[in-house]
């Protein structure tokens, strides 16, 4: 009945002899929001780069949609996907940096309406409607012609979750958007987030907002050494976390 | 007397230590003599220089202007431009091919590069340009067919290889080697986070390359590719070796036949040195144009913004301890 939007089975990767995923099981239904705590170094990053094939995996298997992620199947063969398949299958899936990514050349504007008119080949009229709807969305319409350069990281970080749903994609990736902020600007982009939630988007957020994952996620996964310790609803486990290894974590950071 | 606000504010101001405060408030002096006296010896040197210029016959301004302003000259300086612009886009089309096969995953292709690179950049680029002139030494016949079966039709070299197109494939291949070391570190400079986002945003990877990384590199290419303009137009003198007409040999020609070396010589002088001008400011734009948005960084900016916080807070406290 639930419709899963990601399957992740046994993955597992390995960057030389560093083992950062060891076998991640993991089930995403569509319009959850969920939240990955953890050390740093615990692989939340690399995992969540696997989902939308920034890495390749080393084993197991993510399935987005019921398509396999990085590999297709032919004729009882795995074989890996092209670049130009690689391409396709991320448009369905935004992603949101820490250090926003935005690029510096072009206008915000130009920002949120480069990939639907180069990727889906959308009309330019059309994308630049959507994209000035996005930005108000975000709260950044008085924004559209200025550079990125001349914004403040909150600001940055805004038009980047603007980019990405230009896109329309039915997966959005966070991988600690307010971590490069100042303290005062987080709830500028946690409040468009809360609104994204809201709206319905599946989201996978890696965050050190607490905060935020106790209020806005379904579901909270906490990560050490490249495994999941410990998952579940997100008032329980912050409340009273049943690993050793939770509980110290969440005493550092609560 | 007066209250004791304006008592300690003047206090301030003529305290017995010998110290004029009120002087101390105004701008220090300048001591600008040294300066002068090198000035004037520069201006001296210049003023001599320019006098053997203008009273030494042996310049000969007259032939100089005559032949500056001649046809023979100027045709040379259209091959000259010619030789340097296409030269200069073979360059730049060899030296972005080269640098995206340098940076390509297959070892073989980037290793081939790195070979080509190699050859293109030791050996100078005069002894190329007479490889290529001499060409129809070592392949006689240039033939298009099946290597090492039939051939369907062949023609001299020398006839293929004009010393125009010798010119072209020495100046544009040395130059190419050149370019791909420049477009490398101009692909490289541009951040790793660019690529993926434009990755997750499901780019292709020409779109990746020809939208987002190439103009971002662009800042670090166009400098060094003015300069190396401006070097083709003079490396282009090179060529008279082949005895293509270009500005330099088009000089030689005439003073070989009326033995005024020197003017001549001048006359093809100024022509280089105008144009080299002229491109340099064409450059001062190019760059402005790929500058944009790039005037203040958020990073900066951020970094601004805390050390005008810190600032503020300090001087706060200071005016609570006085
Ligand atoms: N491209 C790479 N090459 C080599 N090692 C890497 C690479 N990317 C990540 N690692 C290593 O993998 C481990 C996990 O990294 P990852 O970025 O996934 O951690 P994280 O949980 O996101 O940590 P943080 O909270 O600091 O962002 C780290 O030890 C990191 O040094
Ligand atoms: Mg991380």
């Amino acid at each position: 009945m639930n419709d899963t939007v990601v399957e992740a089975r046994g993955v597992a990767k390995q960057f030389g002899d560093l083992n950062v995923l060891k076998g991640i099981d993991l089930t995403i239904n569509r319009g959850d929001v969920t939240c990955i705590i953890g050390p740093s170094g615990s692989g939340k990053s690399t995992f969540l780069r696997c989902i939308n094939q920034l890495e390749t995996l080393d084993g197991g298997y993510i399935l987005f949609e019921g398509q396999p992620v990085g590999v297709k199947i032919k004729k009882g063969r795995v074989h890996a996907q092209s670049n130009a398949e690689a391409a396709r299958s991320r448009e369905n899936i935004g992603m949101v940096f820490q250090g926003f990514n935005l690029f510096p050349h072009m206008t915000v504007l130009e920002n949120v309406c480069e990939a639907p008119i180069r990727v889906k080949k959308e009309k330019r009229k059309v994308v630049q409607e959507r994209a000035r709807a996005l930005l108000e969305r975000v709260g950044l319409a008085a924004k559209a012609n200025a550079y990125p350069g001349s914004l403040s990281g909150g600001q940055q970080q805004r038009v980047a979750i603007a980019r990405a749903l230009a896109m329309e994609p039915r997966l959005m990736l966070f991988d600690e958007p307010t971590s490069a902020l100042d303290p005062e600007l987080v709830g500028e982009v946690l409040d468009v987030m809360r609104g994204l939630a809201d709206a319905g988007m599946t989201m996978i957020v890696v965050t050190h907002e607490i905060g935020f994952a106790r209020e806005v996620s379904d579901h909270l996964i906490f990560m050490d050494d490249g495994r999941i310790v410990e998952q579940g609803d997100p008032r329980i486990v912050l409340r009273d976390p049943r690993h050793e290894r939770t509980k110290q974590f969440l005493a550092k950071v609560l | 007397m007066s209250d004791t606000a304006t008592a300690s504010g003047a206090s301030a101001l003529d305290s017995d230590d010998g110290i004029d405060r009120q002087l101390l408030l105004g701008r220090p002096h300048q001591h600008h003599g040294l300066l002068w006296l090198t000035a004037a010896i520069v201006l001296f040197v210049i003023f001599l220089v320019g006098y053997s210029l203008v009273t030494n016959p042996r310049f000969e301004w007259g032939v100089v202007f005559g032949w500056f302003t001649s046809e023979r000259l100027f045709t040379g300086l259209l091959r000259t431009l010619q030789l340097t612009v296409i030269s200069m886009a073979v360059g730049i089309i060899v030296g972005v091919l080269l640098a995206l096969a340098r940076l390509a995953p297959n070892f073989i292709i980037a290793g081939v590069a790195a070979f080509l690179v190699w050859i293109f950049r030791g050996v100078p680029v005069f002894v190329q340009l007479l490889f290529w002139g001499f060409i129809a030494a070592i392949y006689p016949r240039l033939a298009v067919g099946v290597p090492f079966g039939p051939e369907f039709f062949s023609v001299d070299a020398n006839v293929i290889i004009t010393p125009f197109l010798a010119a072209i494939l020495g100046l544009g291949l040395n130059e190419g080697a050149y370019m791909s070391e420049i477009v490398r570190a101009g692909l490289l400079s541009v951040h790793r986070g660019q690529t993926e986002a434009a990755k997750a945003l499901g780019m292709r990877r020409v779109t990746i390359l020809w939208r987002i990384v190439l103009p971002q590199a662009m800042k670090i290419i166009i400098p060094p590719t003015g300069n190396q303009t401006i070097s083709m137009l003079k490396t282009t003198s090179l060529v008279s070796v082949l005895a293509f007409p270009e500005l330099l040999y088009s000089a030689q020609l005439v003073y070989s036949a009326n033995f005024k070396t020197i003017p001549l010589l001048i006359a093809a002088s100024l022509w280089y040195l105008l144009v080299t001008s002229i491109l340099s400011l064409g450059q001062f734009y190019i760059e402005r144009h790929f500058n944009r948005g790039t005037a203040t960084p958020g990073r900066m900016s951020r970094r601004r913004r805390k050390a005008r916080a810190l600032w503020s807070r300090t001087t706060a406290a200071q005016e609570v301890q006085s």
